[in-house]
């Protein structure tokens, strides 16, 4: 456990927290309102609420939680689209198991799954590409998504099973890229972001320069965070730093791990298999361009889309669902409307609710109720 | 031995007949079976020498794989049944043994659980007493499934309840949490993940005998087993209508199980546990108890977790190791399927 115990050491936590408390009064907070932290990705999410992290920070700091959770984005109709697939007599439809709950507009894959459908979890694409070598009789399906952070893996189990002549291999691709959907949020009216936790493990990939348009442009500070308790610490304090400073960049917390240039092998891979869609749809967030990618047409066997009929239906968000609040950080999850109430992890209607890093679910499980009423009620 | 289930092994003739004297009578040897009627006869008077109160509970087990460390799908049979019973403070007595076998297991397969059976019951002082086997096609059913119902008689005076905790009691565990969980998954050997974890099943009939006869004041007693010690925290706090407050560094945990956890995105909170209770004791008596927990093989790393407290009621809040605190939820979903 060695090298894990050191970035939750409850003693520099506090170290940091101080640090933190003496960088407030420099920065400036219009009308007084909190600071508002975007963490984008969802894996800081799911740290945030695990380690306890918002009842540490003084009332001045805000997180809100972004859009970066692969499954919460995913819109109905590709679930359905996706069922559809695994409903196929000839087919095994092999996904991670996060995708499994997720809800389509007629049932979610588990339920497909519990109706007879051939639905197998696996922990990674080369599991799925096992599985196409051990029944060759079958067509086997990967439900293939996420960031940057899964395109690789992707992208190299369909360079193997290209190399191998596989036949009965293919890839549902729902890979997206986060670049532009930051983009969407910061050119969204009402913005009022002070700054971002940047995704550490889309950066160990990509690298921290696509960013750089965030200050650039936009002139909101980033840093690039791990995804230890102490490295959130240390990364807010970082974007502190800069706010006091008056300093607007792009910082990297995370450096054991990411490059400015990212990893060039995985970008390689990722170049030679996947290209640029021309848009793809979010949940909550509606059509946003270039936002998603598929398989490029040297590789269109192995392309579930290209090889199967799918319906594509386009599938409205359920109109209780603020979803799209949620993920832009409008609202919290507990200020939706349907939020523990008709949407909660037994019955989900958006998927913020499904997935262990959506936000709604982090709320939901860690922190239903504010927890410092809730000490204050026990202090009582 | 060789040779595998058939279907006439099901069927109530001569090859059933075969499996009940050459398997089945031989592991569970006892007077009350012995005569081999539809039932067993237990004399009242023999029951009430134990305390005033029949406590009685099934359970059906479905591990899968049937092998792992640390036990297998007899172990728990015994074990988890019994563990049942013992919550409620009765000294566990009798079990049933009924055996769903799919065609083509193997004789020796069933020859090694009904072996465990037989030495966990011992363990726990229980009789085996009564039981059925019926066989399904292959495919049916994966193996070999067990369901285990069991009686206990409740000493007089003692009264244990969910709803029982009060502000200020401390909640007690009998030792390291999720074990069993990791132990079982690790077998599955899909993981590629290597661990060297044991499941902690066990009968804890005779700790919780330990327990009562220390005269500590014992509020409510539970096992962890689904759903993990989160769940039952969550029960406890919500029969009562208090808080429970714990500390996350204060739970017992083998650096194994945390490893394994950290690999695998699990919270060891929701790990199922098949050897372990959860007690809520008077505040004052929680010294004592621990003491006396620690003298017993199933209780030698006993540690008080958490506390009781006013409210929030129906609310169990975690202090984290990074200083911290969050709720811990029920879980939704399943952790893991087929896990006892």
């Amino acid at each position: 456990m060695k090298y894990i115990q050191e970035f939750r050491d409850p003693a520099k936590a506090q170290a940091l927290l101080h640090g933190i408390r003496q960088l407030l009064p420099r920065i400036a907070r219009p009308r007084g309102r909190p600071l508002q932290v975007m963490e984008v990705c969802g894996g800081h999410t799911h740290a945030i609420f695990r380690y306890g992290v918002p009842g540490m920070l003084p009332p001045e700091i805000e997180f809100v939680h972004g859009p970066g959770c692969p499954v919460c984005v995913l819109p109905m109709g590709r679930v359905d689209d996706c069922v559809a697939l695994a409903e196929r007599p000839d087919v095994v439809l092999a996904s991670f198991g996060d995708a499994l709950r997720v809800p389509g507009s007629r049932k979610s894959l588990l339920q497909a799954k519990a109706a007879g459908a051939d639905v197998r979890m696996v922990y990674s694409p080369l599991d799925a590409l096992e599985l196409a070598r051990r029944e060759p009789d079958r067509e086997v399906v990967f439900f293939a998504l996420g960031f940057e952070t899964t395109m690789p893996a992707t992208a190299c189990t369909v360079l193997r099973a290209q190399a191998e002549g596989l036949r009965n291999f293919s890839v549902f691709c729902n890979h997206i890229t986060i670049v532009p959907t930051i983009k969407a949020i910061l050119d969204s009216p009402g913005m009022d972001l002070d700054g971002f936790l940047g995704p550490g493990h889309v950066a160990m990939v990509v690298g921290t320069r696509p960013f750089e348009f965030v200050a650039r442009h936009y002139r909101r500070p980033m840093v690039v965070a791990g995804f230890e308790p102490l490295d959130v610490l240390q990364a807010l304090w970082m974007l502190l730093s800069q706010l006091a400073q008056g300093r607007c960049e792009v910082e990297n917390q995370y450096s054991r791990i990411v490059r400015a240039d990212g990893n060039a092998q995985a970008l390689e891979a990722i170049g030679r298999v996947f290209e640029l869609r021309d848009y793809f749809e979010w949940r909550g967030l509606g059509s946003i361009d270039h936002s998603g990618v598929r398989l490029r047409e040297a590789f269109a066997e192995f392309d579930a889309e290209r090889r199967f009929a799918l319906p594509g239906v386009r599938i409205v968000d359920p109109k209780a669902c603020q979803c799209g609040e949620v993920l832009k950080g409008v609202i919290k999850p507990h200020q939706c409307k349907v939020f523990g109430r008709a949407c909660t992890p037994e019955k989900p209607l958006g998927s913020l609710m499904v997935s262990s890093e959506g936000a709604c679910a982090a709320y939901y499980q860690y922190a239903r109720v504010d927890i410092s009423a809730l000490r204050r009620e026990a202090l009582a | 031995m060789s040779g595998r289930i058939e279907l006439a092994h099901g069927g109530g003739g001569s090859l059933m007949r075969r499996l009940i004297e050459d398997l089945i009578l031989p592991a569970f040897d006892n007077p009350a079976l012995r005569p081999l009627e539809d039932q067993a006869v237990i004399a009242l008077a023999e029951l009430a020498g134990h305390g005033d109160r029949l406590a009685f509970s099934t359970d059906t087990y479905v591990v899968s794989p049937l092998f792992f460390p640390g036990g297998d799908i007899g172990t728990l049979a015994v074990a988890g049944t019994v563990n049942d019973l013992a919550m409620s403070g009765a000294r566990p007595l009798y079990l049933s043994c009924g055996l769903v076998l799919e065609e083509g297991l193997p004789l020796e397969t069933l020859r090694r659980a009904l072996a465990s059976m037989r030495e966990t019951a011992a363990r726990a002082g229980v009789w085996i007493v009564t039981g059925d086997t019926k066989v399904v096609e292959r495919g049916a059913a994966d193996k070999l499934f067990i369901n285990t119902a069991g009686v206990g008689v409740v000493p007089a005076g003692v009264a244990l309840g969910a709803h029982l905790a009060r502000p200020g009691d401390a909640v007690v565990i009998n030792g390291d949490i999720g074990d069993h969980g990791v132990a079982v998954l690790v077998a599955r050997n899909q993981l590629a993940l290597e661990a060297d974890v044991a499941s902690d099943c066990q009968p804890l009939g005779d700790l919780v005998a330990a327990m009562l006869a220390s005269g500590a004041g014992l509020r409510c007693l539970r096992d962890p087993t689904r759903g993990g010690v989160a769940a039952v925290l969550n029960e406890f706090a919500q029969a009562s209508r208090v808080g429970i407050r714990i500390r996350e560094l204060g739970l017992p945990l083998r650096d194994e199980v945390r490893g394994a956890c950290e690999i695998l995105g699990l919270d060891p909170l929701y790990l199922a546990n098949e050897g372990k209770l959860l007690a809520v004791v008077a505040a004052v008596d929680a010294p004592m108890l621990l003491r006396v927990m620690r003298q017993h093989p199933a209780g030698q790393r006993a540690a008080v977790i958490g506390q009781v407290c006013a409210g929030p009621a129906g609310r169990v809040i975690l202090e984290t190791e990074f200083g911290g605190e969050r709720l811990v939820e029920l879980l939704a979903g399943e952790q893991l399927p087929r896990i006892c």
